[in-house]
């Protein structure tokens, strides 16, 4: 029912059955999700208002962040939904064709792609791991040396103010490196692996600055010692907060040119 | 419970916007549909959020290290 004045918003592919999708999950502007096949692969799609959708409607939507952060929670609602019943591969936010046709002609021009990026997730889910660097305890009452005689007012400020500074550099040199050590070991967990850029603090909702921004493509059977990993990692590693969240459709595993984080 | 130096995911709670940022325009795959975000409508989509949110460099990173790959 793809009506004259709208558009399919796609929100990926599975190998699954397309009758089990998409139910029970409100879509992108409140319609249902439904599925169209073609190649032996279905999508997930939804109709959507040319009104918001149309690409000068969302020129302007997508510098609304209120209408960004629906919008995009109601595409990961459905992949989310989707991803429980089988793999999924998702598309990147916004994908819209002007009708079935071209999700048709998608499906049968990527079927190979669509294949492989199927075969690599299954059986397979994405989990984040982050660090934030954690603040050094003020090491004033530890700056005053021993041994040494009473300085003046002035060079004993001097003096811990230095000595927090050195402190401060070392809490986050020590931060980058449980960074690098964590996203390491926490690799040998994972077929494959993926580096963002550490968000910024003020989004991030932390007051502290985030030293690693991981993910993971994770076997579901080793899900639980992945898990355990992370949580075995903290103790050794008490300049960084440790985070995990997942299980994640497949986002950082399904596109072309990733896969693997840099080496 | 919280031990140092460790959240555990809590089941349930609501996901960071983001962390779903990150994965919904950095991740996925990109095909050509009809209306497909090209980097011009990218760019747009930065300087928007830019304006909106002051420091947004790290979700800005991935979207130019994404572009690497487009």
């Amino acid at each position: 029912m793809t009506a004259d004045s709208g558009w399919v918003w796609m929100y990926g592919v599975t190998g699954g059955d397309p009758e089990a999708i998409a139910d029970g999950v409100a879509g992108i502007g409140g319609a249902s999700p439904r599925t169209i096949t073609a190649a032996g692969l279905t999508a997930i799609v939804g109709d959507v208002a040319d009104r918001e959708y149309s690409e000068a409607a969302l020129r302007r939507n997508l510098e609304d962040l209120d209408w960004l952060a629906q919008t995009a929670r109601a595409h990961h609602a459905v992949l989310e939904a989707a991803a429980k019943r089988g793999s999924v591969v998702p598309m990147r936010l916004a994908t819209l064709f002007a009708s079935d046709a071209g999700v048709t002609g998608t499906l049968q021009d990527r079927a190979e792609d669509f294949r492989q990026a199927l075969s690599l997730i299954s059986a397979r889910s994405e989990w984040g791991v982050k660090a934030y660097a954690v603040k050094p305890a003020d090491p004033a009452g530890e700056a005053g040396e021993p041994g040494r005689p009473a300085a003046g007012p002035g060079a004993a400020y001097l003096q811990r103010r230095r000595a927090q500074l050195t402190a401060s550099q070392d809490a986050r040199s020590e931060a980058l490196a449980s960074a690098r050590t964590v996203y390491a070991e926490m690799s040998r967990f994972a077929v494959s692996s993926r580096l963002y850029p550490p968000q910024a603090p003020d989004l991030a909702g932390q007051q502290t600055p985030m030293v690693l921004n991981a993910a993971y493509l994770v076997a579901d059977e080793r899900a639980g010692e992945f898990a355990a990993a992370i949580k075995d990692l903290a103790p050794s590693h008490r300049f960084v907060q440790l985070t995990l969240t997942g299980p994640w459709p497949a986002y950082s595993f399904a596109g072309e040119g990733d896969g693997s984080g840099p080496r | 419970m919280t031990e140092p130096g460790y959240d555990p995911a809590i089941q349930g709670e609501r996901i960071a916007l983001v962390d779903l940022l990150d994965r919904v325009l950095a991740g996925g795959v990109v095909i050509v549909g009809d209306i497909t975000l090209s980097i011009a409508d990218v760019d747009l989509v930065r300087i928007s959020l830019r304006a909106l949110v002051s420091s947004i460099s790290g979700l800005m990173e991935t979207m130019d290290d994404s572009r690497e790959h487009s």
